[in-house]
């Protein structure tokens, strides 16, 4: 049913600034302290306290914004925005209203469908979190933790550029890696420090205007932003073409039953009632500021990506997966500076250093110079392929050198042709049938005999040494 | 200079006027200590301030003239008072004022009405009236007020005290409890000019708990001049209207006639947007009110007034009783002009009126006059009651202040006679962070002016 329709989508992220203190006080940010410990009058909202920008959380919103490519103002407005809640102690959040501190900036990724797709950042500002309210631990009763108040956060509005909710999961990912790259935030999702929401409308194909949104809250984990989307666009194209129309609404999604509900229009705060922050003069960058939080900008994944392209002839699906992260692709480029082949460093670091890292705790545990010596040994053919991934594994587990541990290991291929002819020899005489049916022309058998001769040497034949002896003899008897 | 025990039974004798909200028993057990640990070598060492009731201390409860924050203790106190202290002064406890700032009679507190000191059948304005009243009783040499439009200016004059609202930024406002903060400023009532100059001079300078307040040092104390030689002073026409009082006028040209005795130099000014200044005021700083009280739900403080759980319903209770009819009123005006639809209408053309009007100033001192004198109010103290049903002829007693609180202007009185035993006050508005120049001629005419005297 999605073909004659078309899904229109834009994301708010909300992200947590890497600092230490919240916001506008000194107050510690540290995720996971006993509920309300991180506090002060300020954060508390008490009466006649005053908030104070933080200039590390300033510093690194204005990272982000480079590194969108967004434009950065010379002077940007706190505002106040309005609502009552009981996790918001002031009864207002400070944010950033109609003088956002940056706009207008982009991000390319690689969409699913359409390639690589360039979507809008219409503006990147400033605000405070607010506490949170913890609905399940007392009976009957709500508790507030404001721990989280006054913690740092940008919020970064996309334009309505997606049109898949696998192009908005693929946006979204593209975001996180470009924002922890850069360090300024762990971008959590679980933990809260990446939030989502999404603006998401249907149009029939062909159409160019857009139809009436919703937008879809509590998407709290990576894995529902697709299913969550998914969902909501089927029931508005559900509900269009059963003759209804879609109400502009806020869907709450509902990772238990995959399903999106109304949010009640009670809780909902449609006038918030946004002025100027009169605690706080407009933010005045000077250009001497930008010019330093863009020096402290590392290399942005696209042009690392592109730089792998060219200067390591990777292709561009393998530069992209290393340069992921950007403890990979140092760990990658080191590992080539110290002599390994670009090409056959990329397997290995794609493959059994990545595979290694997951499994403990994204620690990239074999050196560089080491990873580069085992693809020297297997390049030279001292190593088979096999080999090598067992060295690598015990370099990872004990560390060592490489090639030490291959021979303690008893692992140097073997490229001596009369120590290979003696297993050919062995391998053929125990396989007679075998033997008949390649002479008689099933030459794929080849393969099951160069294997034959691997087990028999116990993975130290030079493989292509065995491949050689084994058409010789099989041709010459 | 005075000891703790002399001090509390000054004020425990003022107690008729309902000016002090301390109860005596705690007054007299936190002054023996404060007085213990008071720094000798402070300026102010021994000096006792009372300090209205929406500035934190925490010797004192801060309730703000509300039963919302009856019995809140503040875990933190005021830059203004840490300075005071430091400086060796006694926080004399906490004065009665209209509930959060909000008036200009001190009618307006959840704790009773504050009695004129010299009539106490009348209001000793506000909405710091219960600062005003200790210092004119005696009871006190100073004290802090707070002001937004006038509330120390306007009590000042009718009390017949000295009342110094400095410029917007000369003072933090950490520990201030907000009304509207672009307007609002900690000042100081003085028995003499140089009594409130002396504790402005002690409370001002940088803080870096307020952005808003400027990063300067501590206002220098100007020494008294021989003559006003070389000062202009400006006369904006719009505060000397065709119908202004009889006895202010002469009052006022008494003033005027002293100072230019003294050497200054007198000439008219126009401000011309001042009309535009009463509802300009009425629109900022309700809007702003609307904002800054909305933390006061009793979920993390102050008394819930019933056992419902419900959140509208605890925050119908708590707000609907927890605050008094004007803040409600001026809640409700300012969530009005902040709406959408009424942002532009009301907010953001009161925000370019009040750049207008801060223009008219800087054109006044652009053209060489040094500081403005102006009747301080239009009328003496009116009666207890006399405007409660009409808030309109309520606000408009705010009339020749508030325009130096939209400006961010100093600017302060000091009694200048009386009609029929109740005083008047002359205003002076200075230039921004020129509130040495401002108290310089403030000294001067307070040596040669008759106060007391009928005009
Ligand atoms: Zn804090």
């Amino acid at each position: 049913m999605s073909s004659s329709w078309e899904t229109i989508i834009g994301l708010e992220t909300h992200v947590q600034l890497r600092t230490k203190s919240k916001m506008f006080c000194g107050c510690a940010t540290a995720f996971g302290a006993p509920p309300n410990t991180q506090v002060c009058p300020v954060c508390l909202g008490l009466p006649g306290a005053l908030p104070m920008p933080n200039g590390a959380a300033i510093g690194l919103a204005v990272r982000a914004a480079l590194a969108l490519g967004c434009t950065v103002h010379p002077k940007s407005v706190f505002a106040r925005k309005n609502y009552f809640y009981p996790d918001l102690p002031k009864g207002y959040q400070i944010s950033q209203f109609d003088q956002p501190l940056a706009t207008n900036g982009t991000l390319s990724f690689l969409a699913p469908e359409r390639g690589i797709v360039t979507a809008g950042v219409v503006r990147l500002h400033l605000e405070e979190d607010a506490g949170k309210s913890i609905h399940d631990r007392f009976p009957k009763a709500t508790a507030v933790d404001l721990n989280r108040s006054g913690v740092p956060l940008i919020e970064i509005v996309g334009g309505p550029d997606l049109r898949s909710p696998a192009e908005a999961r693929a946006y979204l990912q593209t975001l996180k890696q470009l924002l922890e790259y850069i360090g300024i935030s762990d971008c959590d999702m679980e933990k809260g420090s990446l939030r989502v929401d999404a603006n998401v409308s249907v149009r029939r194909a062909g159409e160019t205007a857009l139809n009436t949104r919703t937008e879809v809250k509590n998407i709290n984990s990576f894995a529902f932003v697709e299913k969550a989307l998914t969902v909501e666009r089927d029931r508005q194209i559900a509900l269009i073409e059963s003759g209804g129309a879609v109400t502009q609404q806020t869907m709450l999604y509902d990772s238990k039953e995959n399903a999106v509900r109304p949010q009640r229009s009670k809780e909902e705060s449609h006038d918030y009632r946004y002025f100027p922050e009169p605690d706080l003069p407009p933010l005045v960058l000077t250009p001497e500021f930008v010019a330093e939080q863009q020096s402290a900008l590392p290399e942005l994944p696209a042009a690392k990506r592109d730089r792998f392209v060219a200067t390591y002839a990777l292709s561009r699906e393998h530069a992209t997966v290393v340069t992921s992260n950007r403890a990979v692709a140092d760990y990658y480029e080191n590992v080539v500076r110290a002599g390994a082949e670009p090409q056959a460093a990329a397997n290995w670091v794609m493959t059994e250093a990545l595979a290694d890292a997951k499994d403990h705790q994204e620690q990239l545990r074999v050196a560089p110079g080491a990873l580069a010596q085992i693809v020297a040994l297997v390049k030279g053919g001292t190593l088979s392929h096999q080999a090598a991934k067992k060295v690598f594994g015990e370099v990872a587990a004990k560390g060592g050198e490489p090639r030490t541990i291959a021979e303690a290991l008893g692992l140097i291929q073997v490229a001596d042709s009369n120590v290979v002819a003696g297993w050919v020899t062995d391998v053929l005489g125990a396989h007679a049938s075998e033997v008949g049916r390649y002479k008689s022309g099933e030459t794929k058998l080849m393969a099951f005999f160069v294997g034959q001769v691997m087990r028999a040497s116990k993975g130290k034949a030079d493989p292509k040494l065995a491949q050689r002896v084994l058409e010789e003899k099989l041709t010459a008897s | 200079m005075s000891d703790a025990k002399a001090v509390a039974d000054r004020l425990v004798k003022a107690k008729r006027l309902n000016a002090l909200l301390t109860p005596p028993k705690d007054l007299r057990k936190s002054l023996a200590i404060q007085e213990a640990a008071a720094r000798p070598t402070g300026v102010l060492y021994g000096m006792p301030v009372a300090v209205k009731d929406n500035i934190c201390t925490l010797e004192f409860t801060t309730t703000c003239g509300s039963r919302i924050l009856e019995g809140y203790r503040s875990p933190y106190e005021a830059t203004a008072v840490a300075k005071l202290k430091t400086a060796g002064a006694l926080i004399a406890g906490k004065t009665n004022c209209d509930e959060f700032a909000m008036g200009s009679s001190t009618e307006h507190s959840a704790y009773g009405r504050v009695l004129h000191p010299l009539d106490k059948a009348r209001v000793p304005g506000g909405s710091s009236g219960g600062s005003a009243a200790l210092v004119a009783a005696g009871a006190v040499p100073a004290a802090l007020g707070s002001e937004t439009g006038g509330s120390v200016r306007q009590p000042a004059a009718f009390c017949g005290v000295v009342g110094i609202k400095p410029t917007y930024g000369r003072v933090s406002r950490y520990g201030l409890v907000a009304f509207g903060s672009s307007l609002d400023q900690i000042g100081v009532f003085g028995r003499s000019v140089h009594d409130a100059a002396r504790v402005l001079s002690v409370i001002s300078g940088r803080d870096p708990r307020d952005s808003t307040c400027e990063d300067r040092d501590p206002l220098r104390l100007p020494t008294v001049p021989e003559s006003l030689q070389g000062f202009v002073i400006g006369l904006p026409k719009e505060y000397f209207p065709p119908e202004l009082d009889p006895a202010v006028r002469r009052a006022c040209d008494r003033a005027v006639r002293l100072m230019k005795e003294l050497g200054a130099a007198v000439r008219e000014v126009s401000l011309p947007h001042t009309p535009y200044a009463v509802p300009t005021y009425y629109v900022i700083a309700p809007a702003e009110a609307s904002s800054n009280l909305a933390r006061y739900d009793c979920v993390r403080y102050g008394p819930r007034f019933d056992g419902r759980v419900d959140l509208r319903g605890l925050y119908r209770s708590t707000r609907g009783q927890g605050f008094g009819p004007e803040v409600r009123r001026r809640i409700l005006v300012g969530t009005y002009v902040l709406s959408a639809g009424y942002y532009d209408a009301y907010y953001k053309r009161a925000q370019q009126m009040r750049a207008l009007i801060a223009q008219d100033f800087r054109n006044a001192f652009d053209r060489g006059v040094d500081l403005l004198f102006t009747p301080t109010v239009p009328s003496p103290a009116f009666k207890a009651g006399e405007k409660l049903s009409d808030p309109i002829a309520m606000y408009m007693s705010d009339i020749f202040t508030v325009t130096a609180n939209l400006a961010g202007l100093p600017a302060m009185s000091l009694p200048i006679g009386r009609i029929k035993g109740l005083p008047l006050g002359g205003q002076l508005v200075g230039q921004a962070f020129l509130e040495d120049e401002m108290i310089e001629a403030a000294y001067a005419l307070e040596r040669v002016v008759p106060a007391t005297d009928e005009a």
